[in-house]
């Protein structure tokens, strides 16, 4: 490791410089507001704190937010990796214009996405008509919120992923068959182990979008209170009550659940690269 | 085990890589495809281990034809120039890799694989490295690993593609003279490819020597060296130099001067001659015989001495090879001018 006192010579040196850049602007634009959300709820007495972050309402959101944002990223793992493959792997005709649709979900606003979604999918929806013959509900349910979070999420997982399949040679694949390895063991002990990583990172950021996702999830999501109420929409409407030590409380055990997860997804990353012989 | 390639034809678009190619190896033989980039070798070396498929013709392996038969079926181990060794596994586990993949029926247990892989690591001299991953080998300890894990399934052929291209000067040549004994130990018919005449000439029992998509030679390394059969063989192999000329009766004309010949070879034919530095003698008297050159520089190290030097009339460039003691008698300086005679010159007729 390069430290500021060592004596070696490099060609873009700036130690200093960039770390006190990094520390100003990761005060300025990250700890200082977390520092606030923090501050605010230490106005509140424990006991009210905790009937606030502890009502069945308020809980039910957690599940719903917490749990659709993890099964999303989940999906798009699956479902990411298989399009960063065609990709990646297939030239077909269309393929640029496929390649510019993935990172849709970004450039789009967000209250557009839900608008959009939301017109489909309702039980009058070019889709939701089909549905709700079968029985199928879509808006309006927690299954809304998942698609919406699968929607934004996607270009999370491709984008990671595509770049570290362009990287990996072919002739791993060669010498693996060449071994007897079939498809899928190829695919499973040669290909997916060089994927875990950016898989990971794909899967927390995804993670970490959908928890905190707000605009195209509520017009979907029909806001149907222990049912389909996701916890941002919770601190909007404890501030539209003027409830802000209400608001920042809900904010606080958010920020801790994701921390953890988050925590857990980087200790999962550590591991693999330790086993796998990206750390010595 | 045998194998047998017959009328190979491969072309990638508009390029041939491969034109009409059949060849017989021996089984236990260690053969070695020679020949510039783009000449088809690692074509070739592909088809014949299934990574790629030929446009038509057949490869048989021990008389059976494995045309159809996939990479993982054909029992060969590839040895692949940038060993493409599993970077997510320990050395170990990329030798165990081919071992662990079997059906569970004909899978050996974790003990009976534990013990192979410890075996072949003995064999490639690196068993201390077990628990390493590829990225804390060099160049040459990758390689050997590679093709540790290649015999690990114990192959019925072994292919090597360019094994040592990727290695620097010295290392190669010491794992060029361990892959001869590696060899000797195991007999397992291999084929190498290689574009380093030095390296083919070296460690093949046989050499193929090919030339844009098809054979020009194959013989031992005397053969193909000594008596080339094309003028593609003559001037791949060794330096040497090249003389324009026509023939008239028993003689060639190259220039003004003439020389002697024992071809046959019509009369007033253009022709090509060659001659290796060794075979040709320096005149420093300009009355003498020989075509006129002027010393351009001596080189005078290792165990011969080189003079290169730039023909009067047309500039060409001519390299001898000289003994210390002939450079002692000649007292050339650079600048003189001399005579050259071809002491032994090998004639081609041209095609047109």
């Amino acid at each position: 490791m390069a430290l500021a006192g060592s004596k070696n010579f490099s060609v873009l040196p700036g130690f200093g410089p960039s770390l006190g850049y990094t520390l100003v602007y990761l005060s300025l634009i990250v700890l200082i507001p977390i520092a606030a959300v923090i501050l605010k709820t230490l106005e509140m007495d424990w006991a009210s704190f905790w009937s606030t972050v502890s009502s069945p309402r308020i809980v039910a959101t957690y599940k719903l937010s917490f749990g659709a944002a993890l099964l999303a990223a989940a999906i798009n793992s699956v479902f990411g990796l298989v399009l960063a493959w065609a990709l990646v792997r297939y030239s077909f005709p269309g393929k640029k214009i496929v390649d510019a649709l993935i990172d849709l979900p970004f450039a789009l606003p967000t209250a557009v996405a839900g608008i959009a979604l939301t017109a489909i999918y309702a039980p009058n929806g070019w889709l939701g008509r089909l549905l709700e013959p079968l029985g199928i509900k879509i808006a309006f349910t927690p299954v809304g919120v998942l698609i919406a979070l699968v929607f934004i999420g996607l270009p999370f997982i491709v984008r990671t992923v595509q770049p570290i399949l362009e990287d990996i040679e072919i002739e791993l694949e060669e010498a693996a068959a060449s071994l007897g390895a079939n498809r899928g063991q190829t695919f499973w002990y040669v290909v997916l182990p060089m994927l875990w990583p950016a898989l990971l990172t794909g899967f927390a950021l995804a993670f970490a979008r959908g928890v905190g996702e707000y605009g195209s999830v509520i017009f979907i999501a029909g806001n149907i209170p222990m049912v389909s109420e996701i916890t941002p929409l919770m601190i909007i409407t404890k501030l539209e009550q003027y409830d802000v030590n209400g608001a920042t409380a809900i904010a606080v055990v958010m920020l801790v659940f994701s921390f953890i997860l988050l925590l857990i997804i980087n200790a999962l990353q550590a591991y693999t690269a330790k086993k796998t012989g990206r750390s010595f | 085990m045998s194998i047998e390639v017959k009328k190979l034809n491969k072309k990638f678009g508009d390029f041939t890589a491969l034109d009409d190619i059949s060849l017989d190896f021996k089984p236990g033989e260690l053969v070695a495809l020679l020949g510039p980039s783009g000449c088809g070798k690692t074509t070739l070396l592909r088809i014949i281990a299934g990574l790629e498929q030929s446009d038509s013709g057949n490869v048989i392996l021990e008389g059976e034809d494995a045309s159809d038969t996939h990479v993982r079926e054909r029992q060969v181990g590839f040895v692949f120039q940038h060993y493409a060794l599993f970077k997510h596994m320990t050395v170990f586990d990329n030798i165990a890799f081919g071992l662990r993949m079997r059906p569970k029926k004909t899978r050996p247990t974790e003990k009976q694989i534990h013990e192979k892989v410890m075996s072949l690591l003995k064999l490639v001299q690196l068993d201390w490295l077990a628990n390493r991953f590829p990225a804390q080998l060099s160049g040459g300890q990758r390689q050997r690993i590679a093709l540790a894990r290649a015999l690990a399934v114990e192959p019925r052929v072994l292919l090597l593609d360019e094994p040592f291209g990727a290695l620097d000067a010295k290392v190669r040549k010491e794992l060029r003279r361990w892959l001869r004994k590696l060899h000797e130990e195991l007999h397992v018919t291999s084929i190498f490819v290689t574009h380093d005449q030095e390296e083919a000439l070296e460690v093949a029992d046989r050499v193929v020597l090919m030339n844009q998509g098809r054979v020009e030679q194959v013989g031992t390394p005397e053969e193909v060296y000594n008596r080339p059969a094309t003028p593609f063989v003559y001037s791949f192999l060794g330096s040497v130099n090249l003389f324009n000329g026509r023939t008239e009766q028993n003689r060639i004309l190259i220039g003004e001067n003439s020389f002697q010949h024992e071809h046959s070879l019509d009369a007033g034919a253009d022709v090509f001659a060659f001659a290796r530095p060794h075979e040709i003698k320096i005149v420093t008297d300009m009355n003498a015989d020989g075509l006129a050159a002027k010393v351009d520089r001596i080189l005078s190290f290792g165990s011969s001495n080189r003079v290169e030097l730039d023909d009067l009339k047309t500039g060409q460039l001519y390299e001898v090879s000289v003994t210390t003691e002939e450079l002692a008698a000649l007292q050339l300086k650079p600048g003189q001018q001399v005579r050259l005679t071809p002491a032994h010159l090998e004639v081609f007729q041209s095609a047109d």
